[in-house]
């Protein structure tokens, strides 16, 4: 009991250290946006992609908004202790930048009820100042799959997996279910790396997808490491740009790419502090919102393929297809979706289970 | 021309002299760094050394500083025991990884018991956890004379790829929708098992207790213990101890076990403090870290204590200057870095002195 009255005390503390932010529902005349990345702004992939939205918003609002970062933050008690510095340091909107700072964010939200919170991937949402936003990547892993399908040549194609979560699951059958629809024959190879950036091990799952003859990577993680392991085919090995479009290795291996665009939610939600129109949402936007670009397909796919691929990508966009479109059964054979269903979001966001077709076991 | 002259008997004043030099050429080459990066070198280490401590923040910030040392001070005092008598225990960062999972896997096996003999179990847990890990080495040491440096290095990569498979397996919160990590210990979701702050906004938890407890500790057993004074024998003239008595292979278990405990308790309270939950990016490099502190502390233990603050000070004041001045995390990483390096580089006046002759003159 003692102890939970400390917390409150605790509590009043920082509000009251607090003092003088504008309340959300009025418009603010300048804004502080702040943002916490996992990996250094270099990285490339995921990061980058993100410090691009950050300096999206500073170049749309020029000096009505001030942006400040912090770079290669742990997930964890440093999360807790950078968010409060940034709380504390004036900033009425930080975006915490990775799913490993769910709980961080929510206990500083829980402390600082006039900032505003941004939690990319997560999905809990405790108090009234946080919101969260995630992009529908399976849209853009469905284009990678189509191209697979079509450019494999062994009929293995290959997916380096970070972590065994739904956000990947839910990747992994995408893929295969459109290489498979154009490609029946296609056998699907998953490695799980068990990390979201190291290059040294992403090299490594690559080159042992590629001794088993699979000749199609797609990854999951974020350095070009696959793409340059892919490179040293002679162009018998193809890949995907992931998170950004890592042109540098066009036009092949590099044929497509899935790049994250966080920058028109960003724009967005800043643009609604400023105007005051700011509101908590659970943001899920794909490839017709703008948050999942598919980078230039390039010369190395066949033309037809090419506007196959293409075509596929318009639907998406246009709302007419769903790359969770039935039926489709689980892995052990049980119906999922009947036909013509379309994949729940909920289904999705808890996803834990392989589709038909897909061999081996998810880690458990 | 400059010659290195091997002193007869190591330097006192220099002994206590070199973690100073070596934190005031860390601030000017610092300075240096931050100044090429375009910011006011005065502004960074004011931000970094002053601010936490007597800032804006610095009600809040102070009781980070005792977060962040907690940890490394109570695996840097393990170490330096080792380090002391010649034991090189480098994989304090997987004895810290085990200790977390042994002590957090405790108490979750008894999710949701309410019982004060909890949070006891588990302490003791993680420091066995801590305490096994460090045996393999150690017993690889002494039956097959193997190298510890690099065998207890190399565990902390096995231990990494446990610490994945905890939270995505064995560990994993059962209601939490398949994402990785184990139940939270934070909060009001499991108070028995919980290792929430003493008194709030201090930072105290039961691990920064225990690192003070512990270094009150070791400074007794050196001074005032006959196994400190083999400790130290053993690292001074191996040959001698071994006339004393001391037997080599025993102080190996006793030291390597000794650090492996101590890492075991700082993983098992960060996880179940601050951190609040296995996952998998858990371990943030304390057991590293703490390899600096040791040193930086000249492996005595109240020197340890005031070294961990100094290198919390370095994290806590890093991260304001990050985010405030702009300044790549990449920059406070080599600033830690450069600490290391200068106090090895002063270090070696404690042992030689400095001598001038000129050219072709012998």
């Amino acid at each position: 009991m003692i102890r939970r009255t400390l917390m409150t005390t605790a509590a009043a503390g920082f509000a009251l250290a607090l003092g003088g932010t504008a309340m959300a529902g009025e418009p603010m005349d300048h804004v502080k946006a702040c943002f916490v990345y996992v990996g250094p702004i270099g990285d490339g992939g995921w990061t980058f992609q993100h410090h691009q939205g950050a300096l999206a918003v500073q170049e749309t609002y020029g000096d009505k908004v001030e942006i400040q970062w912090q770079e290669s933050v742990p997930e964890g008690a440093d999360a807790e202790r950078v968010l409060t510095q940034m709380a504390l340091g004036g900033c009425n909107i930080i975006f915490t930048t990775s799913f490993g700072y769910m709980d961080a964010t929510n206990a500083v939200a829980a402390k600082f009820s006039n900032v505003m919170f941004e939690h990319a991937t997560g999905f809990k949402r405790d108090s009234a100042n946080v919101s969260t936003y995630n992009a529908r990547f399976y849209e853009g892993r469905a284009i990678e799959g189509l191209i697979a399908g079509r450019m494999t040549k062994s009929n293995k194609i290959g997916y380096i997996a970070s972590f065994p979560i739904p956000e990947v699951v839910m990747g992994i059958n995408s893929y295969f279910h459109h290489a498979k629809q154009v490609n029946p024959d296609v056998e699907l190879t998953v490695i799980w790396a068990y990390t979201w950036f190291d290059p040294a091990k992403e090299a490594d799952a690559a080159k042992a997808m590629i001794e088993q003859g699979v000749d199609v990577v797609a990854s999951h993680t974020d350095s070009t490491a696959p793409l340059a392991e892919a490179a040293k085919s002679n162009g018998a090995v193809i890949g995907f740009g992931q998170a950004s479009d890592m042109a540098e290795y066009k036009p092949s291996p590099r044929v497509a790419s899935i790049i994250d665009n966080w920058a028109p939610y960003y724009v967005k939600r800043v643009g609604a502090l400023l105007d005051g129109s700011y509101e908590q949402v659970d943001a899920w936007e794909g490839i017709s919102g703008g948050e999942v670009l598919i980078g230039e397909i390039t010369e190395a796919v066949p033309a037809e393929v090419k506007a196959e691929a293409e075509a596929l990508r318009d639907a998406i966009a246009a709302g007419s297809y769903h790359p969770f479109t039935g039926p489709i059964n689980k892995q052990d054979g049980s119906p999922w979706l009947a036909e013509g269903q379309t994949a729940p979001d909920g289904d999705l966001l808890g996803m834990g289970f392989y589709i038909e077709g897909v061999t081996g076991d998810i880690p458990q | 021309m400059l010659r290195l002259e091997k002193r007869p008997i190591p330097s006192r004043f220099w002994l206590y002299a070199t973690p100073v030099v070596a934190v005031l050429l860390t601030m000017i080459a610092g300075g240096l760094l931050f100044a090429l990066l375009g910011k006011n070198p005065a502004t960074v280490i004011k931000t970094i050394f002053w601010d936490p401590l007597f800032g804006e923040f610095a009600w809040y910030l102070r009781g980070q500083l005792l977060v962040k040392a907690g940890p490394l001070i109570l695996i840097a005092i393990g170490l330096s025991l080792g380090f002391r008598a010649g034991i090189w225990n480098i994989g304090a960062e997987g004895q810290y990884i085990m200790g977390a999972i042994c002590g957090a896997g405790v108490g979750l096996a008894l999710y949701p018991t309410e019982s004060r003999l909890i949070f006891p179990v588990m302490i003791l847990a993680g420091a066995l956890g801590g305490w096994a890990w460090a045996m393999i080495p150690a017993i690889l040491k002494t039956r097959f004379n193997t190298n510890e440096i690099l065998v207890s290095l190399m565990l902390v990569y096995v231990a990494e790829t446990i610490l994945a498979k905890a939270s995505t397996g064995f560990l994993r919160n059962p209601e939490g929708a398949g994402f990785p990590g184990s139940r939270s210990f934070s909060g009001s979701s499991f108070p028995a098992a919980s290792n929430p702050e003493l008194i709030a906004g201090s930072g105290l938890h039961w691990g920064g207790v225990f690192a003070l407890l512990m270094g009150v500790a070791a400074y007794i057993l050196l001074q005032r213990h006959i196994l400190g004074f083999q400790i130290k024998l053993a690292g001074q003239a191996p040959r001698a101890a071994r006339f004393h008595g001391v037997k080599p292979e025993r102080l190996v278990l006793l030291c390597m076990g000794l650090s492996g405990a101590l890492a075991g308790l700082a993983g098992m309270f960060e996880v179940t403090g601050p951190a609040g939950k296995i996952s998998i990016d858990f371990n943030v490099g304390y057991g590293f870290t703490a390899i600096i502190v040791a040193f930086l502390g000249r492996l005595n233990p109240l020197g340890i204590v005031l070294a961990g603050f100094i290198m919390a000070l370095t994290y806590v004041g890093g991260e304001m200057a990050a985010t405030n001045l702009g300044l790549p995390s990449a920059a406070i990483q080599v600033f830690q870095g450069m600490l290391l390096f200068f106090l090895l580089g002063v270090d070696v006046l404690t042992n030689f002195r400095i001598r001038t002759t000129l050219l072709g003159v012998k």
